[in-house]
């Protein structure tokens, strides 16, 4: 037996593992612990992962560039922009913070709507004219995607009533989300199933088997 | 005033990134890559707003000695350590940006803590199906074969019952029927989005400005 040949790491990474697949057994304070320990974790992971990627290179490095000769005064707007989101703290100056968030609301909705449009709705679109009398088994296939995509958006139609032909033709939009939800269903858990394997591959390969020495 | 001003920013802020998608001259694009930079400095900024909010709200826990209290520390302690290192990085100067110790809380702790966790939705998810999925009508039945066969197209065994079929069918659902539905969803979402954006740089959406009238 060598267990102190493990690293820490290795042991902190099993034992952690351990205390979230104990919950499958019943709720418990093991389980609560690392539950409560990832949630903190990850925010503090999110708040380095902004501060290294985003203020980093986009403020603190180039304000500081500032004291030696390159100009970027402009960035001091960006940056005021973001404290006076604060100001909703201070009843009296609390509409201030308004402004911050009508900047931020605005450019992200005006660059939302061009890329859902230029790059969503216009190339699926393109992409469903598909050719259909070109004969053999693919233009077969494209043309159940066409009737699929055609179907679908009928479903999502609620400005007529789905009674007659719009009732049928949503009926077989229903049948394509149906395969669709039942096709992301089946993904979804072989991809966990794939995950929980790759723990248990941990806790054998890494963990009980060099505490063996084997 | 108070609310007059941030719907005005918001109407013009909100139709730059669409001129500018319009005129694409080399001064336009110019101050909308700016401002590309610049709204990504604010959201950076908006990010302790959650955490003052979380930290206020587990020391409140922690101080009247909630149920679960002990789980508050665990979670403010997981957060100030993560956080600590992350943004330490930057201080020293490190060469990723990241500091060593950073790098190796996320592999031993926060990674395999989120892969544990995930892999433990496929006992659950696994169980809800088997209440869920009972082919009771078409749509339900639809969903259901095409959930197994997903499955088993995923896995050798699918194949070895089937004499190599398996695959083959369940690379046909997801790259038609689901492709399909896929794409239907996603023309009618981003049609949506694109409406919604239109609201709000318009000024008949206003709920991002709170409920207060003044």
């Amino acid at each position: 037996m060598q267990p102190l040949g493990l690293s820490i790491g290795v042991w902190v990474n099993a034992l952690l593992t351990l205390c979230i697949l104990s919950f499958l057994y019943k709720d418990n304070p093991f389980f609560r612990f690392a539950e409560s320990l990832f949630a903190g974790m990850s925010l503090g992971y999110y708040i380095g992962i902004v501060t290294v990627q985003t203020l980093q290179p986009n403020l603190i490095r180039p304000l500081g560039e500032t004291f030696f000769g390159n100009h970027n005064y402009l960035l001091l707007i960006p940056m005021a922009l973001g404290i006076m989101l604060y100001f909703r703290y201070i009843p009296r100056i609390s509409w201030l913070s308004r402004i911050a968030l009508a900047v931020y609301i605005g450019y992200y909705v005006g660059v939302l709507m061009m890329q859902k449009i230029h790059g969503q709705v216009i190339p699926q679109t393109r992409d469903t004219i598909m050719p259909v009398t070109t004969g053999g088994i693919d233009a077969l296939w494209n043309l159940v995607v066409i009737i699929g995509v055609f179907s679908v958006l009928v479903y999502f139609y609620f400005s007529v009533e789905h009674k007659g032909v719009v009732g049928k033709v949503s009926r077989v939009g229903i049948w394509f989300l149906m395969i669709s939800f039942g096709a992301s269903f089946g993904y979804t858990i072989m991809a966990r199933i794939s995950l929980l394997m790759g723990r248990f591959s941990f806790l054998v390969n890494n963990w009980i088997r060099p505490m063996f020495g084997s | 005033m108070r609310r007059t001003i941030p719907l005005v920013l918001t109407f013009v802020v909100g139709m730059y990134p669409i001129f500018a998608f319009f005129v694409p001259h080399a001064s336009i694009s110019g101050v909308n890559q700016w401002l590309d930079r610049a709204l990504m400095i604010v959201a950076a900024f908006a990010l302790p707003l959650g955490v003052v909010n979380l930290v206020g709200m587990n020391l409140t826990k922690i101080k009247q000695k909630r149920e679960g209290w002990p789980y508050a520390i665990v979670l403010l302690a997981g957060l100030v350590v993560m956080a600590y290192f992350g943004v330490i990085g930057v201080i020293t100067r490190q060469h990723t940006g990241f500091h060593p110790t950073f790098q190796m809380l996320f592999d031993n702790m926060v990674s395999p803590l989120q892969a544990t966790m995930f892999s433990l939705l496929a006992f659950y998810v696994a169980s809800a199906a088997y209440r869920a999925f009972r082919a009771r009508n078409v749509e339900a039945t639809i969903l259901l074969v095409a959930a197994i066969i997903v499955m088993l197209g995923r896995i050798p065994f699918g194949d070895m019952l089937t004499g190599g079929r398996m695959t083959p069918l369940s690379e046909w659902i997801m790259n038609r029927p689901n492709a399909a539905a896929q794409r239907g969803i996603i023309i009618g979402a981003a049609l949506g989005a694109a409406s919604m954006s239109i609201r709000v740089i318009l000024g008949i959406e206003r709920t991002y400005l709170g409920k207060s009238r003044d």
